[in-house]
């Protein structure tokens, strides 16, 4: 067991943990307000959401490949999703918009967040527990709760909602139009409590950071992911809230008869389209920027190199979040809002990219000149590297006002947004799952499935989502039932059936995933104390790491997270941040901060 | 098998696929490099037995090169693009010699306003006719886009035209077609179950073919 | 460690740590909080200015449709709850001995806490009471989030006087009224509500101390917003 440099414990603090009595089964594995059981909570559950939005997906994926066909197994639905077997066009666009609300707000969002920044930022810090660790608890319970509600709506007589994952009103404010009425409700009621859930996760978050790191963790010793998960809280913390009023404008819509939205008593439709989007281009950003810390932490292991760049890294995360909060309107080009404005957004969009270069470029940096690892985390993050900078790129193109007039709202946008949420955050989760499973579980994930998972994933994964490009360069819409309707999308449909089929041997390659992640809980390999030879303040813990981390001492932080190959190290080709070499002075505590 | 954008059929369609092609060369040449660049890493720089890291924080130097060409690459292609966007997007731009037409969605279909023999929208000889839209080649068409229920969107590929339509709002879209021929309207905003199959037939006609078109549908025809 | 010095540990982010704000962690996290809060109330009171002023016609004057008088009223009532606020929170950091002034014989511990947030609460549910005692009387008149509801006492008013009334617009300006004042409300009572739990579990027991008075200060941060954002919607909404 490496040894930590301990600070002298002061009176208060985390004594309490020492003084546990031995907690219940309910207390410690279900009702925890251990921030790393809270991430594993959230762990278990987004992973459940992302089946659902797979599911969801295959459901599209055959409508759209073969459309009129009866739905493999689809008689165990209702008559009134699938009528003979065969999809209808209202369970269609419930499909859409729910894989879409599923996929962004219960999947990805909670696993870069709820799962990491609950499970890393006190372990990476040196800290024992987040600074609210009740408030922690509860925002888990309130996501969960919103999961709920929002999987209640397919059981709802009229449905799942279906005017999109964006919700543009007038369609989602009119039952009448949309056909969906309870379900459209729940929908608001569930983004409110999810929102309370973010909000409060991010309290905790952002105050961690800021005032629980140990002596020595300076700002710029923090590791990326913490950087990154820390500018991500700022951005749900403000933008959440800004999405709960508008989804309780569109609630007031429907129930209490308002007209926030509606042009009959002088509403206007595009106000909605502002507010979301308001919320929505900073929520992208929530999904991305903890993928790229967490890429950037595994990265570095992987080239046993400092990240290149840090400091540049960590601008280009504020920049990218700073900047974030000044685009919005990219995504209301077509919208009828003043061409002027749309001038600016166009302005601020292809600004955004160039911090997100900053980023690709440092990756590649850091990997320049390296000894290279490819452990399953190391490959995924390169895959989402490659995959990314895809996805990135194809932004531009919409960024350019002009060309995104015949690309908005075709399949184009749908081929970006999955290469940056799936080549981009998911492959990211694919890296970051094995890579913390030690410490989570204690046990290896089992390192030739993860590869075999990896190549095949990354084939399928392109062959479903790069020809999304040309069919929508072609012209085809979103969220259409049924191409072969239109004669100009008819010589593109051949393309459509190779993406459905490319997408079913994806779906089906994640469940060796799923099988590895679910078996090595209880028969992977027993995990080393520092599997990945890594830098971070987390190895210095035993795996699965102990209630209340280090308590009731604190560990010193004596450098920099990425000191990997460096010349201090001698043989050895890392040096843990918590390591005392013998030049090495203990960092001395800040003085107690005065009351007032 | 379509692999490329649709076939040019208006005047905004030459700017445009020439924009994106652009695009595309400098966006492939970044990704010819970043995807070349990982490769050539992953092979050259794995991990051997006695080999160790080059170890580094960076360098300024790079940063400012690959902070500044990306910066000025898309300065550069903002104003190249804005120019467009004014001339195709802004009312001043509307040619003031545009022939005007209404444009009505609704769930699920399209309804067209034609002036009608004497030309100006809004007359007593205006005529609507459902789910076609008959146009004039090589003349300035200013569509009249309003929107009966909830957000539709205006889109034929082949003009590279495409705008909301809201209700609540009357939204002007331009456009100039230089291709004669039959073509479609696809609606581009989720507008309800029936989004899919709110298919409108478009054609340009020459000027002679419209005009008789016109005084067609003017005595009561019913094509 | 002494006893003292293990109660002031508490006010401050766990000892030893990197200098973080300077600021106890809770009254950092009730920051950030707040800072989410003051979006959600750009959101509705964003739209409200977007709505109105993009509105062909205008809104119905100040004091046509609204009780202004009686609102000022309780505005000044709350504005009284926040003085309060600063009264109990002086109260324990002083640390008096006294309430108002010196007895022989009579000490106390929180130097009136127990009175000042006593008033607070009081006057924070009073605030709560005479509005939803305004909007009783306002849809009772007729006024609701829909607009002016068919055939009632303000409908007739606005047939005879549309400009007054704002009739053309009565729908938004009730959608508008009743939220953003509604939600303005439930924050209120959820601060009543805490200084209530807080009031019974901390302060009559008298748990605080002028070494640890950190629920006060936190509460007392979230009561000020409250005020202010209700100072700002009586402005916009009540006089303009």
């Amino acid at each position: 067991m490496t040894s930590v440099a301990h600070a002298k414990p002061a009176g208060g603090g985390g004594a309490h943990d020492a003084h546990h009595a031995p907690m219940s089964f309910w207390r410690k594995y279900i009702f925890s307000t251990d921030h790393k059981i809270i991430g594993i909570q959230f762990l278990f559950v987004s992973l459940f959401f992302l089946l659902i939005g797979g599911i969801l997906a295959m459901q599209i994926r055959w409508q759209l490949g073969f459309p009129g066909k009866p739905l493999p197994g689809g008689g165990i639905l209702p008559e009134s999703m699938v009528s003979g077997g065969v999809i209808l066009p209202e369970y269609y666009i419930q499909l859409v918009t729910m894989h879409g609300t599923f996929m962004v707000f219960f999947a990805i969002m909670p696993l870069l967040v709820g799962v990491y920044a609950n499970f890393l930022i006190p372990l990476k810090l040196g800290g024992h527990d987040m600074a609210f660790p009740r408030i922690n608890m509860w925002s888990f319970w309130l996501a969960l709760l919103a999961g709920l509600i929002m999987l209640s709506g397919f059981f709802m007589p009229d449905g799942a909602p279906r005017a999109g994952w964006t919700m543009y009103a007038p369609l989602s404010a009119r039952p009448d139009l949309s056909g969906a009425t309870i379900s459209q409700k729940l929908w608001s009621i569930s983004i409110v409590v999810l929102g309370l859930s973010s909000v409060m996760g991010s309290v905790n978050y952002i105050t961690t950071v800021i005032n629980h790191r140990a002596p020595g963790m300076t700002w710029f010793r923090m590791p990326l992911s913490v950087w990154a998960l820390f500018i991500t809280a700022i951005l749900a913390v403000l933008a959440l809230p800004v999405l709960q009023g508008a989804a309780i404008m569109l609630l007031f819509d429907q129930t209490l008869g308002t007209h926030f939205f509606d042009p009959g008593a002088g509403g206007q439709p595009l106000l909605w389209q502002h507010l979301f989007w308001f919320f929505g281009h900073p929520e992208v950003y929530i999904l991305i920027l903890p993928a790229m810390g967490m890429v950037s932490d595994i990265i570095a292991n992987g080239s046993r190199k400092p990240i290149f760049g840090y400091h540049s890294m960590v601008f280009a995360i504020i920049g990218i979040a700073f900047l974030g909060w000044i685009v919005w309107g990219h995504h209301m080009f077509m919208s009828g809002m003043n061409p002027t404005l749309g001038s600016t957004f166009m302005v601020s969009t292809l600004l955004i990219a160039v911090p997100s270069a900053i980023k690709v470029f440092n990756w590649l940096g850091t990997m320049w000149r390296g000894n290279l690892r490819f452990h399953v985390p190391m490959l995924n993050a390169i895959g989402f590297v490659s995959m990314f900078t895809i996805g990135g790129l194809s932004g531009i193109f919409m960024a350019a006002t002009p060309v995104d007039i015949p690309l908005h709202d075709t399949q184009f946008i749908v081929a970006h947004l999955h290469y940056v949420l799936f080549g981009g955050s998911l492959f990211a989760l694919f890296a970051a799952i094995p890579y913390w499973y030690p410490k989570m579980f204690g046990r290896m994930m089992h390192e030739g499935i993860g590869k075999v998972h990896f190549f095949l994933t990354f084939v399928f994964y392109n062959m479903t989502f790069f020809p999304m490009h040309i069919i929508g360069m072609g012209g085809q819409m979103r969220r259409i039932y049924d191409p072969t309707q239109y004669d100009f999308l008819k010589p593109q449909q051949p393309l459509n059936v190779f993406i459905s089929y490319s997408a079913f041997a994806l779906f089906a390659v994640q469940f060796l995933f799923l099988f590895n992640f679910l078996w090595s809980l209880k028969r992977g390999k027993k995990a080393p104390q520092n599997p990945w030879e890594d830098n971070g303040m987390e190895w210095s813990l035993p795996n699965p790491a102990p209630h209340g981390n280090w308590a009731p001492q604190t560990p010193n932080v004596y450098r920099g997270p990425y000191e990997f190959s460096a010349p201090e190290a001698g043989d050895k080709d890392y040096l843990p941040q918590y390591t005392k070499l013998p030049t090495d002075r203990d960092p001395v505590p800040a003085p107690l901060p005065a009351t007032h | 098998m379509r692999w490329w954008l649709p076939d040019a059929g208006s005047t905004f369609a030459g700017p445009i696929d020439t924009l994106f092609l652009a695009i595309l060369i400098i966006t492939g040449i970044a990704l010819v490099v970043v995807e070349v660049g990982l490769v050539t890493f992953v092979i050259k720089y794995r991990a051997r037995p006695g080999r160790k890291a080059f170890y580094t924080h960076g360098s300024t130097r790079a940063e400012v090169i690959w902070t500044a060409i990306p910066a000025v690459t898309m300065v550069a292609l903002g104003l190249i693009s804005n120019h467009y966007w004014v001339l195709m997007k802004d009312k001043k731009s509307i040619p003031p010699n545009a022939y005007h037409l209404g444009v009505h969605a609704k769930q699920f279909e399209w309804q067209v306003t034609y002036p009608g023999p004497d030309g100006k929208l809004g007359t007593s000889d205006d005529f609507t006719v459902r789910n076609q839209l008959h146009v004039t080649v090589n003349e300035p068409i200013a569509v009249e886009l309003t929107a009966e229920d909830v957000i539709h969107s205006f889109f034929v590929p082949e003009w590279r035209v495409k705008q909301d339509a809201v209700p609540g709002m009357h939204i002007t879209a331009w456009f100039q077609a230089t291709k004669t021929g039959e073509f479609e309207i696809g609606c581009a905003e989720l507008c309800g179950m029936g989004h899919y199959k709110m298919r409108a037939r478009v054609f340009v006609h020459t000027p002679e073919d419209y005009k008789a078109w016109v005084a067609q549908q003017a005595a009561g025809g019913t094509e | 460690m002494t006893h003292a010095t293990q109660i002031v540990d508490q006010m401050r982010p766990p000892a030893p740590a990197e200098p973080g704000s300077g600021v106890y962690s809770n009254k950092l996290g009730m920051w950030v909080f707040l800072a989410s809060d003051v979006m959600f109330f750009t959101a509705l009171i964003g739209s409200y200015i977007v709505l109105r002023f993009g509105m062909g016609s205008a809104w119905a004057r100040p004091g046509a449709v609204l009780n202004v008088p009686l609102t000022g009223l309780n505005t000044f009532l709350l504005i009284c709850s926040s003085v309060s606020m600063v009264k109990a929170y002086a109260a324990i950091a002083d640390g008096k001995k006294y309430f108002l002034r010196k007895i022989p014989g009579k000490t106390l511990q929180d130097g009136g806490l127990k009175f000042w947030l006593l008033v607070t609460i009081i006057c924070g549910a009073g605030f709560v009471g005479v509005q939803l005692f305004e909007y009783i009387k306002l849809v009772g008149h007729g006024f609701t989030p829909t607009g002016y509801r068919e055939g009632s006492l303000l409908a007739e008013h606005a047939l005879a006087d549309p400009v007054k009334y704002g009739a053309g617009v009565a729908g938004m300006y009730g959608s508008t009224f009743f939220t953003m004042t509604g939600f303005h409300g439930f924050h209120v009572t959820c601060g009543v509500i805490s200084m209530l739990y807080l009031y019974f579990t901390k302060v009559l027991p008298e748990k605080y101390s002028p070494q640890d008075y950190r629920g006060i200060e936190v509460i007392g941060l979230y009561w000020h917003f409250v005020d202010l954002v209700w100072i700002i919607l009586f402005t916009i909404v009540y006089l303009i």
